[in-house]
Formats: structure tokens, sequence, C-alpha cells
């Protein structure tokens, strides 16, 4: 599959990731060569395989509606960067 | 680029790609009313609802509303590495039975998916909703049309997912605050399939949408605050068309009357456009309540790649036949079959119905008192009137009020065999309010307002009254038949009130109509 900027732009946005134009090379050749060793799963023929989702046979794993909470909301808080004694700060999202 | 056409009756044909932008800013010159009247409304309907479980869906922090803020999270709804979901069974059991309640088939095997997108309120980065394998398929809610006729809407789908936190964008001036409280806090959507064609079908369609889960009880339904919300996909297309035109979906609508108005808007809007020869945007819009009017969110908002895939934390749920009956037994009776009952099995008037119905437990009440009379016009109006005035004047709701269905039975039973009358019998209720576990006939007895129905101790009241007047008895004989409200009249104040009018009536026709 052929990687062009704009792929890596498009990806890089929905990363919330930054390129600089001496980067984008690097980046480019690093997901071609991803994709291409990826791509080598194509030469099976999976028609009849169900994909495989989920690591254990466990189903209807259910939990009674009960209410434990178990973090206090100091230990909540402890690790945001940015915060102040009620709410997590981040910067601000809507321009107004 | 592409060149479209579309064909315009006023323009002609006009190369779309030109249009636009250019055109944009001038107003619906000379539209007149005639010219919408061409055009028909196209309109879906998205509604989020927060379900009342204890716990959060996939974790078991508190789900109340409100709270210190972050004070209420887990591992699980702060993100962190790690952290494994579990689904909460209350959560599934609330969707299942909204979706019996609608109709809906629901689903055997139900997979979660993970919906991605990066936002500070949902620390994640990614939302756990259902994408291939919606819990409900197809079902309907039936509304009343412009002309109160009958009307079905079709749903798409009914998935559990989770709420995300909330962001508060005007509480300081450089920051944007989050609460994590309700990260995590279960939801159902609700899509509707677009059949809705007038505002006021999408109002009539929410209100029996918050009727039906706050009569199930599995989510409080309240706009203003957000426990229930409303997103609308909005089109239009001349009438007869066969095709739907592009679709805009509007946000942030947070009561009835804004998603009325919010669609009013963008038909005309849609339709204006048109009409100038420009195509519609197909985006999402943002509702400003204070003009009425919608306006395109900025374009890197609605860009949106969720790159869903399976989430493989969460092991699938099947859902049994004997489980669905489970929660099918649980079911209370709906407003539509109550609705249904009382108008066809009943006879009662469609607005005692309604009114009826409104409330789960005013309902219940209702059901009650008519196990225990057969008078259900009188059990109606005693619901309608005394008691709901009462609750109203009170701030009570029917769950306080103390007074048992079986009393209010007794009070129209004294009526009904003429023990007292129905102006008595709303002194009575004064008193009962007041001493609920009193016996009404008990309380007439004291108030002294046990009426006289025994015609033999009524008719020589009637012949006092006869021989006092005997002038009007003449009159009336000669064709003056109002003065029998007269004679009636009088043979009450000689009772002192309690002779039974109906009985006293009879008497005096008979004694004078000889």
């Amino acid at each position: 599959m052929e990687i062009n900027d704009e792929t890596v732009d498009k990806l890089a946005f929905l990363a919330r990731l930054e390129f600089s134009a001496e980067e984008k090379p690097a980046i480019r050749q690093d997901l071609s060569r991803i994709i291409t060793w990826i791509d080598k799963l194509n030469e099976l023929d999976t028609s009849n395989v169900e994909p495989l989702i989920y690591m254990s046979n466990e189903v209807n794993v259910l939990r009674k509606d009960e209410v434990n909470n178990s973090v206090s909301h100091e230990d909540a808080l402890v690790n945001a960067p940015k915060k102040d004694s009620d709410y997590f700060r981040v910067p601000k999202v809507l321009d107004k | 680029m592409v060149k479209e056409y579309i064909n315009n009756p006023k323009i002609g044909l006009y190369p779309i790609s030109f249009s636009p932008c250019f055109f944009a800013s001038l107003p619906p010159y000379g539209i007149m009313q005639d010219v919408y009247d061409k055009y028909e409304l196209i309109v879906g309907l998205e509604v989020h609802a927060q379900l009342l479980t204890q716990s959060k869906a996939y974790s078991a922090d508190s789900a109340e509303y409100g709270g210190n803020p972050n004070t209420h999270t887990s591992p699980t709804s702060l993100g962190l590495p790690g952290a494994l979901p579990v689904m909460n069974e209350k959560t599934l059991e609330y969707a299942i039975l909204l979706g019996l309640a609608l109709k809906c088939d629901i689903r055997y095997e139900n997979q979660f998916a993970r919906k991605n997108y990066f936002y500070a309120d949902l620390p994640k980065g990614y939302q756990i909703t259902q994408d291939k394998t919606p819990i409900c398929n197809n079902g309907y809610v039936i509304i009343k049309d412009d002309n109160g006729k009958d009307k079905k809407i079709e749903l798409e789908r009914i998935h559990v997912e989770e709420d995300a936190g909330k962001s508060m964008h005007d509480q300081d001036p450089y920051d944007t605050l989050i609460d994590l409280n309700r990260a995590g806090v279960p939801l159902v959507e609700i899509v509707s399939k677009p059949d809705i064609r007038t505002s006021k079908e999408a109002y009539n369609y929410l209100t029996e949408i918050r009727k039906i889960v706050r009569h199930l009880e599995i989510c409080d339904g309240n706009m203003e605050e957000g426990s229930l919300r409303c997103d609308a996909n909005i089109s239009v297309r001349l009438k007869g068309a066969t095709t739907y035109g592009k679709r805009v979906e509007v946000k942030n609508m947070n009561s009835m009357r804004h998603v009325q108005k919010a669609i009013e808007h963008e038909m005309k809007r849609q339709i204006d456009c048109v009409e100038r020869g420009e195509t519609i945007v197909q985006e999402t819009r943002n509702f400003d309540a204070a003009t009425g009017t919608t306006s395109a969110m900025r374009s890197k908002e609605s860009a949106h790649d969720y790159r869903y895939f399976p989430e493989p934390d969460l092991p699938p749920i099947f859902i049994t036949q004997e489980k669905i009956a489970e929660i099918k037994s649980t079911m209370p009776p709906l407003p539509d079959e109550l609705f249904r009952k009382y108008t066809q099995e009943l006879k009662l008037p469609e607005y005692d119905a309604y009114i009826l119905t409104d409330n789960k437990y005013e309902a219940l009440y209702f059901e009650e008192i008519i196990q225990h009379t057969t008078n259900v016009k009188a059990a109606s109006n005693w619901m309608m009137v005394h008691i709901k005035s009462y609750l109203n004047e009170n701030g009570l709701d029917i769950k306080r009020f103390e007074v048992k269905p079986t009393t209010i039975a007794d009070m129209i039973a004294l009526i009904d065999s003429g023990k007292v009358s129905s102006s008595a019998a709303q002194q009575i209720f004064v008193e009962i309010v007041k001493n609920p576990t009193a016996d009404p006939l008990t309380i007439a007895q004291q108030l002294n307002l046990i009426q006289e129905s025994d015609s033999s101790a009524i008719e020589p009241l009637v012949d006092e009254v006869l021989a006092k007047f005997p002038a009007k008895v003449m009159e009336y004989k000669e064709g003056k038949k109002g003065l029998l409200g007269m004679f009636m009249g009088e043979v009450m104040k000689a009772s002192g009130g309690k002779a039974d009018p109906k009985v006293a009536t009879e008497i005096l026709k008979k004694k004078l109509d000889v």
C-alpha cells in the first residue's frame, strides 16, 4: 500500500501527533514497511476463518449493579499534570 | 472538480461547484410560502438516555448525578493503563426492558466496540459502544401526527454505550475544567428511522420516548439536566421525490422546544439554500438557543474518523429467551396499553386516558381504585380533579399520598348509593387527607353529611313545600316548568340540605305532574 504525505497527515491528526517536514519521509518509510509486513497476511486465504477478537473463551461476564468507588478524589487527580482542588485542567478546548 | 448539476425550478440547471460560497450570504430573496410548501421535511432522531443504574456501565464507581467533581471514578473510568471494563448487568437489563417496551427484536449475541476519538473528557481515548451488534433492532413508537392521528415511527436500533465526562469551558479564562463523574455512566442510544415529517411530530416523538423511559423507571428523562439528549438528522426534498436529500446533523438542543425550533429553522435554511441553487453541505451544526438558529461547527470537529473495532476487553454477551422472558415479567403496564384499556375497555374519554397515563404511579393508583369500584368515570374524576389538585397544591408526588385507593372507592360508593352528595364528598375528602386512615362513612356521620334518600322521609317535606306555595303550584301546572328548581330549593332548605336531590326531584315531579 502506498503511503503518501496525505495519509501521514491524516494519521498524525487522528493520533494528535505532529511531524515536521523533515520527519515525514522517515515516518512514511516506516509506515510503508509496517504495512508491507502486515500485507503478508494476505497470502493466506482467511475467508473461512472467524476473526479472533477475544483472548479467552469466557462469555457473559457480568457484574452486579453495586457501587464501589475504588479511587478517592485525591487519587483520581494525583497524576494530572495540571489540576486544582476539584478538577483536571486542560488547555482550553473551545475558542470563545 | 466533478461538476454536478441540480435541477432548480427557478434558476434552471446550475453547476454546483460554483454556487455554495458564492451565494451563501444572500438572503432568501423572494421565496414565498408556496415555495416552502413544495418541499417535504425528513427527520430522524438520535436520543441518548442516561440509565438510572447505581454504578457505571463498565465499572463499579457511582453513576449518581451531581456529587463533588471527580469523586465518582475508578481506574476504568479514569482510563488508567491496564484497567479492565466489566459489564454492569443492570445496564443490559434496562436496555432489554426498553427494547421490549418499544417492540424491538432483542439480539442474542452482543459484542462491544471501541469508538476512537481524542477529547479531554474521554480519558480512555475511546468510547465503549455497540457498533455492528446493537442490542435492539426494529421496533417502533406510536405518536400523534399534526392532525392528532396515530402514526408509527419505526426504530433503526437501540444500543448500549457510555457517557463521557463533563467539560466546562467557561469557568476559567485559560483552562477547560474536567469532571469525570459522568464518564462511564450507562446510556442507551435510540435511533429512529427518518420517519418524522414535521417539527411537531419530532416533539411528540420525544414526549413519547420520555414518557416510556420514565414509566419504565430506567431514565429520569430530564432534557435540561442532560439525562435525555437528542440529536436531529434533518433533510428536505421536493414532495414526491423518492430519494433523500443530503442530511445535516444538529446538536446541542436541550429542551423539546429547542428540538422543534431547530428543526423549523433548519428546514427553512435548507429550502432557501436549495432555492438559491446551492447544495446542502453534509455537516454537523450547532443549535443556538438564544437566536433559534443553527451554525456550522468547525470542520475539524465534524471531520470524524472513529475507526471502530471490536472491544477485546469485554467478552461477548448472549441474551437467552429465558432472560428476555424474565425481564418481560417485570415490565409494568405501558402507557399506550393503559391508554387503550381506558378508552376501549373502560370507555373513558381520550382526555381522561391521556391524563391518567401521564404518570406511572398515578396510573397505578387509578388501577387500584377501579379494582374496588365499577364506576370508572367517577374514579377518573376523583383522580383528575380532587387528587391531582390536592397533589399540585401541596407539591406532593402520588407516591407520598397516604389516602388508600380503597378509601377513594369507598367514597365513590357513598355517593353512588345516595348516602352523601358529591359536594359533601369533597368535604369528606378534605378530612380524609388530614387523617388518611379514617373511614369516609364515619366522617360523613360525624360531619352530619349523610343525606336523606328515604322517600318516606322526604315526601312529607315535599307536601309541606307544595302546601306553602299554592299559587306557584298553579303556575307550574299551567306550564311554568322552570319553577321546579325553586321547589327543589325549598325542599332542600326544609331538609337542612340533607335530602338526596335525585329522590327529592322524583317525588316533586310525581306530585306536580299528576
